[in-house]
């Protein structure tokens, strides 16, 4: 059953979202063809959950038009809402419910029929290695076991295009790389998906990205591409020492600026490869670092590195 | 419509409430504790009105006078006393509501047939309280004289007024407000009860999930009123074996009929908890516009406490907009007078037309949107 004739999967037009006075969405024109595993690629804050909403038919547009598997967002919602899978950026689903339970309740949710349940269930706990927690309360399982489930959900009805807000947030890196590993196995299926992200790993491993900023798709390329004109290169760390850790990286040589958010320390370097150097001397000070990956550098960012650059004095005008 | 979607949110709810002790007893029990609570507390009855004595005459005509008023069971006599200053500390301090002062010369008058007084002082503060004493002290004074002088006595009232009380022969207040009692608490128990289960889908983060699914609203709230029409339903069931077995309430009319009106109510009732929780998309914000919207008009405007005839104008039009109203004149109906469905049937009729109209607004408001 094929809605569409032709081979773009997700097309939007002007797309518009206005929320008050700020524009979370500024005219975004976009185009994935089907079997694409598309990246939106930008910081927090950048208007990748309002896309999503607005692609997925839970939220209206101020102005402008999307077509999803050839269906209207604006009056075709239900039509989408058959042929899609959504995974919220916040976790979705009962966690007074055990994972059974979950998947039982979308599948019927769904219309999936008594006949073919047994072996898409086995199917999707196989993948997602979820079958000894199948009655395990939903609550109970980690961030990683939890978007694994998150995920079984969404394609419980075998959907056309699949949209992931942010999945790998707060996930461990073992689990990010299962979870990886079974979209591109769902690429296989031609599946479509389309996945957005704050980091720069991630971004890579997407056939394409579109890259946002304040609600505008600044370009839409392969990541390779993308990733040259970004400019800056930032890590991001997360240590329990954050605040130390902090005083001691930004003396460090290579180090443009740091960043503190929590836990977390955004740090912009002057080359990709200073950040294995940088990792080193942290350890070898003593930092106990849980986490660290490449992330795309905020507006934000770059301006304070370039900042802190001019007052070094290490830039010229 | 699917009725597949309808099972799986019923059953996915029945799964929510049966994990959650606290709201499973708060569901089951406080309805039953409330009519309990209640039905022992709220009592229009005036009896053991507390009495002093002041008694200057000491005489057997004077003593009995005492034993009439104190034998009529509901004065409670907590002192005599030998001064009549004394009656003023008790009156001010509350210690008795009642004060009766017989004058020295009050058996002599009574013998020789003249115009015998006696003093009563009643506390006024509580002016239900006080003209019911006041009426029960006039009737054991009218009946004194003859009883002391015999059926001789040229005393005899002019006008023979036979009072007969229908429906609630003994005047018992409890057999009259515990069928009200129902319906207050059981309007506010069910719009409490689904005022939450929109509200914390919202509130948890799994709406959003949800109405990314082809479910519609229409499922969405059936399959949620369904497993609070059971608890409201037993809810129902269990007040009314309270009201029957415990208070002595009488049910006269049928218990069949009676639950069948009750479900009428209880389908209005609920869809008016999830109209409130869809609008107010938070649970606190929800619990409390349901507390609001339940039970003030339920208390005030049902005609549970205040006579609805004796409501200014206005007050009255609207008191048909409030579906206890047509509760509580089924409940009493039902209960004292044992009235079958064709005195009613303007009663089921209206509790219909709300129940619908408040399920079909639900679903209208219930937007598979975020915005």
């Amino acid at each position: 059953m094929n809605s569409s004739e032709t081979n773009v999967a997700i097309k939007t037009q002007n797309l518009r979202k206005v929320f008050g006075d700020n524009v979370a969405v500024v005219g975004l024109d976009l185009e994935v063809k089907k079997g694409e595993l598309f990246g939106l690629v930008g910081p927090d804050g950048a208007g990748k959950t309002t896309i999503m909403r607005l692609l997925t038919a839970i939220m209206t547009p101020t102005s402008g038009d999307a077509w999803i598997a050839g269906h209207s967002i604006l009056n075709e919602g239900e039509a989408i809402k058959e042929r899609i899978g959504y995974m919220s950026q916040r976790f979705g689903l009962y966690e007074d419910l055990t994972v059974m339970e979950n998947i039982s309740f979308y599948a019927d949710l769904y219309g999936v029929s008594a006949r073919e349940r047994p072996a898409r269930f086995e199917r999707l706990l196989g993948f997602s290695n979820l079958t000894p927690f199948k009655e395990r309360l939903a609550g109970n399982l980690s961030g990683g076991m939890k978007q694994k489930l998150g995920l079984a959900c969404a394609l419980i009805h075998t959907p056309e295009i699949l949209f992931l807000d942010e999945p790998t947030g707060g996930v461990d890196p073992v689990s990010r790389r299962d979870f990886w590993r079974i979209l591109y196995d769902l690429l296989k299926d031609q599946i479509t998906i389309f996945i957005s992200t704050a980091y720069l790993d991630e971004a890579e491993r997407c056939t394409r990205i579109g890259l946002i900023h304040r609600g505008a798709i600044l370009m839409t390329d392969e990541p390779s591409r993308i990733k040259e004109t970004l400019g800056t290169p930032m890590i991001e760390i997360s240590t329990p020492d954050a605040r130390e850790a902090r005083e001691f990286v930004s003396t460090l040589a290579g180090v443009r600026s740091v960043n503190m958010y929590g836990d977390r320390l955004h740090i912009a370097i002057e080359k990709e490869d200073l950040a294995g150097a940088i990792m080193d001397s942290l350890k070898t000070k003593g930092f106990s670092i849980e986490g660290e990956r490449a992330i795309i550098p905020s507006l934000e960012d770059v301006f304070i590195a370039t900042v802190k650059r001019q007052e070094d004095g290490t830039v010229r005008g | 419509m699917r009725l597949i979607r309808i099972k799986a949110v019923t059953k996915k709810e029945i799964i929510q409430i049966r994990r959650d002790p606290l709201s499973l007893a708060m569901a089951f029990l406080l309805p039953a504790l409330l009519i309990f609570i209640y039905g022992y507390a709220v009592t229009f009855d005036v009896d053991k009105i507390t009495t002093v004595i002041y008694d200057m005459d000491k005489s057997s005509v004077s003593r009995e006078l005492i034993d009439q008023v104190s034998q009529s069971g509901y004065f409670a006599i907590v002192a005599y006393l030998d001064q009549h200053e004394e009656i003023d500390a008790y009156l001010d301090k509350g210690n008795a509501q009642v004060a009766i002062a017989i004058p020295v010369d009050f058996s002599k008058r009574v013998r020789t047939g003249r115009d015998a007084r006696i003093e009563v002082i009643i506390d006024g503060s509580n002016s239900n309280t006080a003209t019911i004493a006041q009426g029960y002290i006039n009737a054991i004074a009218e009946t004194f004289p003859q009883r002391i002088l015999g059926s001789g006595s040229r005393i005899t009232p002019l006008i023979d007024s036979r009072n007969r009380v229908w429906y609630n022969t003994e005047l018992k207040s409890r057999n009259f407000i515990i069928p009200g009692l129902i319906a207050v608490i059981m309007a506010v128990i069910i719009a409490l009860l689904t005022s939450m289960t929109v509200a914390r889908e919202w509130d948890r983060g799994t709406m959003e999930q949800l109405i990314s699914t082809p479910v519609k609203p229409v499922e969405l709230v059936i399959g949620k009123l369904i497993p609070y029409f059971i608890i409201g339903f037993v809810d129902t069931v269990l007040s009314i074996l309270i009201s029957v077995n415990l208070f002595g309430v009488p049910l006269r009319g049928s218990f069949t009929l009676l639950l069948a009106l009750s479900s009428i109510f209880l389908f209005g009732g609920l869809s008016l908890g999830i109209l409130i929780s869809i609008v107010a998309r938070n649970q606190t914000v929800a619990s409390q516009m349901a507390m609001l919207s339940s039970l003030l008009p339920a208390f005030l405007l049902s005609g549970f406490l205040f006579s609805i005839s004796n409501m200014p104008g206005p007050l009255q039009i609207i008191t048909y907009l409030i579906p206890a109203r047509y509760f509580v004149t089924i409940l009493k109906g039902i209960f004292l007078k044992g009235i079958s469905i064709q005195f009613l049937l303007w009663e089921a009729v209206l509790l219909t037309i709300y129940g619908i109209a408040v399920f079909l607004l639900a679903v209208k408001k219930l937007r598979k949107r975020i915005d």
